[in-house]
């Protein structure tokens, strides 16, 4: 090794051209000997020792005052390197600012670099920087402005942006591109940080938008791209540029060294698309998609809403087909996740890959493995479930590298099993806990908590039928039992606490199983070292449970001898209970009455019985309770000096003692006081985050429970009709076809084509049946928990198939298809996340905000309202309708009890020749109602489902009649503009099913509310609130009282509530929904209005000067 | 938009580091030996494509990499960015490296880890990419070379 690094040595002096021959020697040497010194170094010790030392020479000629520029520049660079090897050189920061500042330009250029390599955004040496940035910007020399607009666009203080801005914008128009381009970039970096600041100058955007130069046009997209996912509607008029520009990539207008293996451009091609689907309607963009469908299957995953385009889906299905075969692994992955994206709506594509598929999943590269599980997870069905749970399990031990992977794929595990929630799913009892046993020991300590919770939850609820509720049960404990007596100290601690828990609540159903055996196996946990002891207090838990005099008292007694005296403190007082309630019969009748699991346990959380206690002890003297926040809050002015406005002008009579009465009680943690009692806390199950008391229930011991279509009046009846399963038809199919195709297959071919058949069936197509060949007996093989019940009713159901008329079986295929609706469906809620960060570009920060919506009703209202419409329905365009018609249509369909609200504009979200979805909001008191309209404008029934954050329930439209959904929105994370993103499933009998994407957006100030407080109410808010934001206003000067009118304008366009105003000052309080306040500060200040946002909620302050730029402006 | 962009060699060294987004000193150290985890176990034939580490956001961040010799290139990208774009970018990035040292080796990027900045700096802005075409960015890093190299000559 040192030889190589000898002989670079010798030839470096001829690689170095630029310096002179002097300073080379010494320069090269000393970095050469640090470099040699480290690579000679064997251990990590040696090697700090080395940089230490390394360290301190520097820091030494750094401060030197006789050290020139140009030593200063390599001494920078060994700094660099010794930073990037992790060692920290921050005396050389200050340095580098000053090299950056007095050099010249290759040493200004390492200053730079130093610079842009050491700090970052927060740091205050930055603003030493400022001055340096602001004279580089006015160089005449290129490279100098370069050098700054770059450093501006890795890093620059957010205040200090205004200094600089206009110099930046000036440089739009600077004759070198390079300049240009930079500009922009730097203008985009800019936008992201503080978009307030850069509102002004969005003409100039368009100039460089229409540059010569194609560089800084691709520069200029990256803001477009941002500002219209924030804002469509103001640049609609910019579609028919973009359609040019994309029509002029496409044709090769662009030099030919934007190709990409011969195809024109193709990254700029996707993100021209992905902005046109934001600006303009989603027929224009099929059609440009059409022009550039290589990129497009290629890139699905970006612009998936296309993907509901018939035309556009099969020609991209073809690529993608050829990328998945593709022998290059990078395509073939590609492809796969290509693949992903689109059997989500249309599952059959993935019957033409089947056998790729299937090569995909033994391959040796983990990466191409995960995203096929991910591929086969998108097309579970009941048929196939099993088949694919084994595989992902088989993948599971694999992942323990990837950390991450393993968490969320037992997730998708388990979502699997419980969202099919009525494990009608899962082939039977057997098979569902034995899963649930290789996930939890598998999986272990890594999964979330709120798994273990979710299924003892789904234990203790259990389904429809008691009978099969007590085999369940029963099966568990019997499995559970002979876990215990195997080797317990291998399971991981999640799952013994799953197990014991299980033990306690359930072992009495076995009847022919003591007490005592079960207490002594849960005895045998506690005494392994291993076990911590949160389950500790499981298992002692359990234990109370069991107790029950006879055999086990020897034991209980041993137990509570131990730990009654155990250091910590939960134990201990569980050790206690047990003792007590072994030896009281009738009062652990009373505290843990058996099978109880589903009555609700009702929880004080205002802690209300200790009021009177809190009340003497204050009585008696002592200090009312403060919330910890507030306890900091206090400290800190206690230290630092007030500087806040209101910190002199409020009555001082305000004491802390009102605030603490106000808080006290409710604002104690509840879970703390509980920890212990974490096994009963899974009975709350409100918190879980997988949601399941939302979903609703299709699945029933029968099958699909089917819903009658509303007969006259809105009401719907779920009954469990006696439908087939569409496995039947599919297996029913596949007997019919066997005889006709009898391909002899090589054994190890065969073998994968079994597996194939095992994975696909249930996708329904006749290319599935011809692979099923010999289905009977070897889908049993991979099936072989399928016994019994399932196969016999499939004897029955082929029988009543064959004899079945036409009716039943449309009903059949309505069956089918929603079976694969709801899969998608089911699919959108858990990747909602995911997906709309894939589409939604570099702008996350920007972008969708979380919206949560909560509760769902869905009404139906009769037909008879529309009837009148029934010639128009007869026109062969019926969605040709004018739209102030329908507006009005619509509107009668408002609910009820919203009669009395003003609403927005009904607008349309999204449009085609069978649905016609728009949507309106309406602003109640304490939320934001969003009410969806939904227009079947065919004549035939059609069933539906919309799906944004929480699913609705499958809904049946008639032909010609408005569906009417609502739902009540509130904002987790304040941003600009909120935007709720769905998807609408539907399909008709006997028909594919369809899904169209909508996006509807709302400003911030849809959620605004006055908030109403007293001065001195508002004085304690105001030092409460961590979060804020000052910036001037115009003010509106037209009056006398300027300031009065300027907060007029305000309480009338954002619903806030003026407080007081006194002098010159005034004072502003509103809240967003869900009681998160802001609040207000304005003053009157030389003509400009400086106003100061503060609220506890981050981003809220900003967001809401936006809008109170804006609302000014408009005036 | 690109978190960040890491070169280390086949030890897990690093050669160049830089982050597009801030993190602490510490973290970015074990981003580095957290990433190189994650790309030196794979085997040669394997596809260049991966999730991201816990470290730097998980399975919403990629990392892109490509593996030269004794030298990993990885790129840390988010959703936004096309894979197949990115591994071009290293490709190109790598070829830049090699017309400007010649026959570019390990130990160039060791001693000129300024210059690798400077390159850098031509094809990627504050996360974005700025110029893909390898003969652009060489014209304008020779001609910041020249503009330099004059300033030596006359200073």
């Amino acid at each position: 090794m040192s030889d190589v690094v000898e002989k670079t040595l010798t030839a470096l002096p001829g690689l170095l051209s630029l310096d002179s021959q002097s300073t080379k020697l010494s320069s090269t040497s000393k970095l050469g000997n640090l470099i040699r010194g480290i690579t000679e170094l064997t251990s990590k010790h040696e090697e700090e020792k080395l940089i230490q030392r390394e360290l301190t020479s520097i820091k030494e000629q750094v401060s030197s005052p006789n050290t020139s520029m140009r030593q200063m520049k390599e001494l920078m660079v060994r700094a660099i390197y010794c930073e990037m090897l992790g060692y920290e050189a921050s005396f050389s920061y200050i340095h580098a600012i000053k090299l950056a500042q007095q050099g010249t330009a290759l040493e200004k250029r390492v200053g730079y670099l130093a610079v842009s390599l050491f700090l970052n955004e927060s740091h205050e040496l930055l603003l030493l920087l400022v001055n340096t940035v602001l004279k580089d910007l006015q160089s005449t020399n290129l490279i100098e402005v370069c050098m700054a607009l770059t450093v501006v666009s890795q890093m620059f203080p957010k205040d200090m942006i205004p200094a600089i801005l206009p110099l930046v914008e000036e440089k739009l128009n600077h004759p070198k591109e390079i300049i240009r381009r930079k500009a922009v970039l730097a203008l985009y970096k800019f936008y992201l940080i503080a978009p307030n600041q850069v509102q002004h100058i969005h003409n100039k955007f368009r100039k460089a938008l229409c540059d010569k130069d194609p560089g800084v046009m691709t520069a200029s997209l990256h803001i477009y791209l941002q500002m219209i996912q924030e804002n469509p509607e103001g640049y609609k008029d910019l579609t028919t540029s973009f359609v040019t520009i994309l029509k002029q990539v496409v044709g090769g207008k662009l030099p030919m060294d934007f190709n990409y293996h011969s195809v024109p451009a193709p990254w700029l091609q996707i993100q021209l698309l992905r902005i046109l689907l934001f600006c303009s309607t989603i027929f224009l963009c099929r059609d440009v998609a059409a022009l550039c469908i290589h990129c497009v299957s290629l890139f699905f995953y970006c612009i998936q809403p296309l993907s509901s385009f018939p035309a556009i889906l099969y020609e991209s299905a073809k690529c993608i087909g050829n990328f998945v075969l593709s022998l290059k692994i990078n395509l073939k992955y590609l492809g796969l996740k290509a693949l992903t994206y689109v059997v989500q709506q249309h599952p059959k594509l993935a019957l033409q890959h089947q056998m790729t598929i299937i090569e995909c999943l033994d391959h040796p590269d983990l990466i191409i493995k995960r995203e096929t599980l991910e591929l086969l997870f998108r097309i579970t069905n009941a048929q196939n479930v099993s088949v694919i749970v084994e595989k992902m399990l088989e993948f599971l031990p694999f992942l323990k590298i990837m950390l991450c992977c393993c968490i969320i794929y037992t997730l998708f595990i388990v979502l699997i099993l419980f969202s099919y929630e009525e494990y009608t799913y899962a082939p039977d009892n057997e098979w569902f806990i034995e899963t649930m046993s290789t996930v939890f020991s598998v999986g272990g300590d890594m999964m979330q908590p709120d798994i273990p919770n979710s299924f003892l939850k789904l234990l203790s609820e259990g389904f429809d039928s008691v009978e099969e509720d007590r085999k369940l049960r029963l099966f568990a404990v019997d499995s559970y039992v002979s876990l215990l007596q195997g080797e317990p100290g291998k399971l991981p601690q999640r799952f013994l606490q799953v197990i014991s828990w299980v033990l306690g609540e359930y072992s009495y159903l076995r009847e022919e199983l003591e007490a005592a055996t079960v207490l002594r196996l849960l005895a045998k946990l506690l005494d392994m070292k291993s076990t911590s002891s949160e389950t500790k207090s499981w298992v002692l838990m359990a234990m109370t449970k069991l107790c029950e005099g006879g055999a086990g008292v020897s034991v209980t007694q041993e137990v509570c001898e131990t730990y009654g005296s155990s250091l910590d403190t939960v134990l201990r007082q569980r050790a206690q209970e047990l003792q007590h309630l072994s030896q009281d019969c009738e009062l652990r009748a009373r505290v843990l009455p058996r099978g109880a699991g589903l009555e609700p346990l009702e929880v004080d959380s205002s802690l209300s019985f200790l009021d009177g206690f809190v009340s003497e002890a204050l009585a008696a003297g002592a200090a009312p309770y403060k919330a910890p926040h507030q306890r900091q809050e206090e400290l800190a002015q206690a230290k630092a000096l007030s500087l806040e406005p209101y910190g002199l002008s409020l009555p001082i009579s305000m004491s802390s003692c009102s605030i603490a009465d106000r808080q006290s009680p409710t604002l104690l943690s509840v879970s703390s006081g509980l920890s212990g009692d974490s096994p009963d806390l899974s009975h709350k199950g409100g918190s879980t985050t997988l949601k399941l008391d939302g979903v609703k229930r299709v699945w029933g011991r029968e099958g699909y429970l089917s819903e009658r279509e509303p007969v006259e009046e809105s009401a719907h009846v779920e009954v469990p009709s006696p439908l087939q399963s569409p496995s039947q038809q599919g297996e029913a199919d596949s007997s019919q076809s066997q005889t006709l195709t009898p391909i002899p297959t090589p054994q190890p071919e065969q073998e994968k084509q079994q597996l194939a058949s095992s994975l696909f069936v249930g996708l329904g197509s006749q290319s599935s049946v011809c692979l099923m060949g010999k289905s009977e007996s070897t889908t049993q093989r991979f099936r072989r928990k399928a016994k019994g019940t399932v196969s016999s009713s499939g004897a029955s159901e082929q029988i009543s198939n064959s004899l079945a008329s036409t009716p039943s079986t449309a009903n059949h295929l309505l069956c089918n298809n929603l079976l694969d609706s709801n899969i998608t469906s089911d699919l959108a809620v858990s990747s909602l996340e995911q997906t709309s960060q894939l589409s939604q570009g570099p702008a996350a920060a920007n972008g969708i905000c979380d919206v949560e919506l909560t509760g769902s009703d869905m009404s139906e209202t009769s037909p008879t309202l529309i009837r009148d419409n029934g010639v128009v329905a007869a026109d062969p365009a019926p969605h040709e309708d004018p739209d102030k018609l329908k507006d009005l249509c619509l509107r009668t369909h408002l609910p009820a009890e919203f009669s009395g609200l003003c609403h927005s504009e009904i607008t349309p979200l999204c449009t085609n020749q069978t649905l016609d979805f728009s949507a309106c909001h309406l602003q109640k008191e304490d939320s934001l109602a969003l009410v969806a309209f939904i227009y079947n404008c065919i004549l035939m029934f059609c069933s539906f489902q919309v799906s944004c954050v929480c699913d609705s329930p499958v809904q049946e439209a008639r032909s010609h009649s408005v569906a009417v959904c609502q739902y009540s929105l509130t904002v987790k994370r304040p941003s600009v503009h909120v935007e709720v993103v769905g998807t609408a499933s539907y399909q008709f009998p006997a028909g594919t099913p369809h899904s169209a994407q909508f996006s509807y957006k709302l400003p911030l100030t849809s959620f605004i509310r006055p908030l109403t407080v007293s001065t001195e109410e508002y004085g304690a808010m105001w030092l409460d609130f961590s979060h804020d934001t000052k910036q001037k206003l115009t003010l509106i000067s037209d009056g006398q009282e300027p300031l009065t009118d300027t907060l007029n304008v305000l309480k009338k366009k954002l619903q806030l509530h003026v407080v007081e105003i006194i002098g010159m000052e005034g004072i502003v309080a509103c809240r967003l929904l869900r009681d998160q306040p802001c609040l207000m500060h304005c003053r009157l200040h030389a003509g400009t209005l400086s106003v100061w946002l503060r609220s506890p909620v981050p981003d809220l302050p900003d967001c809401l000067m936006y809008h109170c730029q804006r609302a000014l402006q408009e005036h | 938009m690109i978190k960040a962009i890491l070169i280390f060699n086949n030890h897990g060294k690093p050669r160049l580091s830089k982050f597009y987004e801030h993190y602490s000193e510490d973290t970015e150290q074990q981003i580095i030996r957290e990433t190189f985890h994650l790309v030196s176990k794979r085997d040669e034939n394997v596809c260049n494509f991966l999730e991201g580490g816990m470290l730097i956001g998980g399975s919403d961040y990629r990392l892109i990499y490509r593996h030269y010799a004794t030298l990993y290139f990885v790129f840390c990208v988010d959703s936004s960015e096309s894979e197949l774009g990115i591994l071009d970018l290293i490709q190109v990035f790598v070829e830049t490296l090699d017309k400007c040292f010649e026959n570019v080796c390990e130990l160039d990027l060791i001693f000129h880890v300024d210059k690798v900045h400077n390159i850098l700096a031509e094809m990627v802005m504050g996360g974005m990419v700025l110029e893909t075409n390898m003969n652009e960015i060489i014209t304008q890093v020779d001609s910041q070379n020249k503009m330099e190299k004059s300033e030596v000559l006359t200073g």
